[in-house]
């Protein structure tokens, strides 16, 4: 073998190894999720799926909520995607296309927001919260979060970047469409690929999303899916193939919706980076 | 301001043109702009001066504040747990970033070359960086547990001491550390695979044809060529690493488990604001937390700047 092609074969078998590991957490989820807990605890342990996964499941309904927190967690996600895709392409292309009175300080502000560590907030943001009466409710996850820079910052450069020409808007002038007829039928097609890398990004987040949901939803009833994953395992820790079968279940959702999306979405945040 | 009526615009005016009209004929776009900075508004400026406020507060949430003056941010500084977090998270980011850094270039440099199932290679090591933290660290701790976990058993197998993954400092640390390197090698192998791509082959070519090997090619060229991106990696993990919660928190527990050894500053500051509702002084663990993080984002950010000659030199 020459030189050259040695490194070849190696790079090539490094690259499956790492794939591999990579990948084997979750194909060692699926092994626990379909066995039974003594199986997981047999020495050696067992290394192929099992016939288990239903009846695992099944108990870890008896457990948990879990179609209570999947559906909290659906509504959330859906909810708090849809406002930020609303609200952040109304900003962006307002700052993108139109020029008003103290925009460009505006938009040094909301670029300012980005260094703000948020975590110094938490107290206050739960204390107003108890004021509002939003403490233990949906909406305290969803309002906040309903509009974010990083979308308007995101889609103003992808306007900005020539994807909406002003002869396009001009024309929607002469037509007599005021500004939110504009934004809706010129600004809002054009933002179409930006508005779903954005979407996926905003599901994928808010889905995921643990830290504020375990501070702010205080009822253990009532809850989003990651707290009750949480619950479930702190409650019933030894019975890991029920607790595996409740994390699978609240995995393979959001999965499929990457993989659908992937490679949009890989390309997307490859390209946010280097541009940034 | 004192034109009332507001002049009508000559119909092939582009909308971006600059005009005199007064400000309230822009409300549409005031309007259409003001979500965000309403939300910040509320959930964001008035929570940080309110933070500035609390910490100079003795509160447990429920009854009547009392003023503490100064006395939580000494106490602060005085606290051996609170360092003691700083030193762990500090400790862990640079078990974490420097491996992932290094691998994440790796299978960048990988997806460049000319191999086969690209596109599964990347969705291969992209996945867990989309994948819930929590769900995971679920797995992490059986895979790396002691009584069951596959590591242990693949090291007895081969004949070595079984390693205490989540009773030991050392261990709970390494855990925790291979958990964010198995999630974040992905994201930063894409970015830095973007950054690759976008160094033209003549470049290469030219030090191939200077008598350059692939590894000085690599380290006198490349290497420079990346450093932009690799800034970027550098400040987001710093950023991140400084915010590490869920991890240590689901392996083993608000603790941070056997002396302590996973607990993190956020981990600090959840424990002491939201299990023992102490309301001031969590307060001031967050702004102490803030200026940690904001000092660790300046040195990286000054360190990763400056030109460095070291890669060359080696």
């Amino acid at each position: 073998m020459s030189p050259s092609l040695r490194v070849k074969v190696f790079g090539g078998v490094l690259m499956a190894l790492g794939a591999i590991l990579t990948i084997f957490p979750f194909y060692w989820l699926v092994v626990m999720a379909t066995n039974t807990t003594a199986d997981i605890y047999k020495t050696p342990p067992k290394l192929t799926f099992g016939p288990e996964l239903v009846a695992n499941i099944t108990t870890m309904l008896e457990r948990i909520d879990f179609f209570g927190a999947l559906l909290n967690t659906v509504i959330v996600a859906v909810v708090t995607t849809l406002l930020v895709l609303f609200f952040d392409s109304l900003a962006a292309f307002t700052f993108a296309k139109y020029q008003f009175p103290g925009r460009n300080v505006l938009f040094g502000i909301l670029l300012a927001t980005f260094v703000i560590p948020m975590q110094m907030a938490a107290i206050p943001q739960f204390l107003i919260m108890a004021k509002l009466g939003w403490v233990g409710d949906l909406k305290a996850l969803i309002i906040p979060a309903a509009a974010n820079a990083f979308g308007i910052f995101w889609m103003r450069q992808y306007l900005s970047g020539g994807a909406l020409p002003d002869e396009l808007l001009e024309a929607a002038r002469m037509d007599g469409c005021g500004f939110l007829r504009t934004y809706w039928h010129v600004g809002l097609p054009a933002l179409r690929p930006a508005l779903a890398f954005l979407g996926i990004f905003t599901f994928i987040g808010v889905w995921n999303d643990y830290v504020w949901p375990l501070i702010i939803l205080v009822d253990p009833r009532h809850t989003t899916l990651q707290v009750a994953l949480s619950l479930l395992k702190g409650l019933y820790s030894s019975d890991y193939a029920v607790i595996m079968a409740g994390t699978l279940v609240a995995v393979v959702p959001l999965l499929v919706i990457f993989l659908l999306g992937a490679r949009h979405f890989i390309k997307n945040v490859a390209a946010g980076a280097v541009k940034g | 301001m004192t034109d009332v009526l507001p002049r009508v615009d000559a119909p092939a005016e582009s909308p971006a043109t600059k005009t005199s009209r007064p400000w309230f004929s822009f409300l549409p776009q005031y309007l259409a702009i003001s979500p965000f900075y309403i939300l910040f508004a509320v959930f964001g400026i008035y929570p940080i001066f309110f933070a500035a406020y609390l910490a100079l507060q003795r509160w447990d949430g429920i009854g009547p504040m009392e003023w503490a003056g100064l006395e939580n941010f000494t106490f602060l500084l005085t606290d051996g747990e609170f360092w003691d977090a700083i030193i762990n998270t500090l400790v862990i980011w640079v078990m974490s970033t420097v491996p992932m850094i290094v691998l994440a270039l790796l299978v960048a440099l990988g997806l460049n070359s000319a191999i086969r199932f690209k596109g599964v290679y990347r969705l291969a090591y992209f996945t867990p960086n989309v994948t819930s933290i929590v769900a995971m660290a679920i797995v992490f701790g059986s895979v790396f547990s002691e009584e069951f976990g596959i590591v242990n058993a693949l090291l007895t197998a081969i004949g070595l001491d079984p390693v205490g993954w989540l009773s030991d400092p050392w261990g709970i640390k390494v855990t925790i550390s291979a958990m964010i390197i198995w999630r974040w090698v992905g994201y930063n192998a894409i970015i830095f695979l973007a950054g690759l791509q976008a160094i033209s082959p003549e470049v290469i070519e030219a030090a191939k044809i200077d008598g350059a090997n692939a590894w000085q090619t690599f380290t006198k060229v490349t290497l420079p060529l990346l450093r932009p991106v690799l800034l970027f990696s550098v400040l987001m993990s710093a950023i991140g690493g400084m915010q590490v919660f869920v991890e240590p928190q689901i392996l083993v527990g608000v603790s941070g488990g056997v002396e302590n050894a996973g607990r993190t500053m956020v981990l600090y500051f959840y424990e002491r604001a939201f299990q023992q509702n102490d309301f001031g002084y969590g307060a001031a663990i967050a702004w102490g937390i803030v200026i940690v993080v904001l000092l660790f984002a300046l040195i990286n950010w000054r360190l990763v700047q400056r030109p460095q000659r070291d890669g060359a030199a080696r």
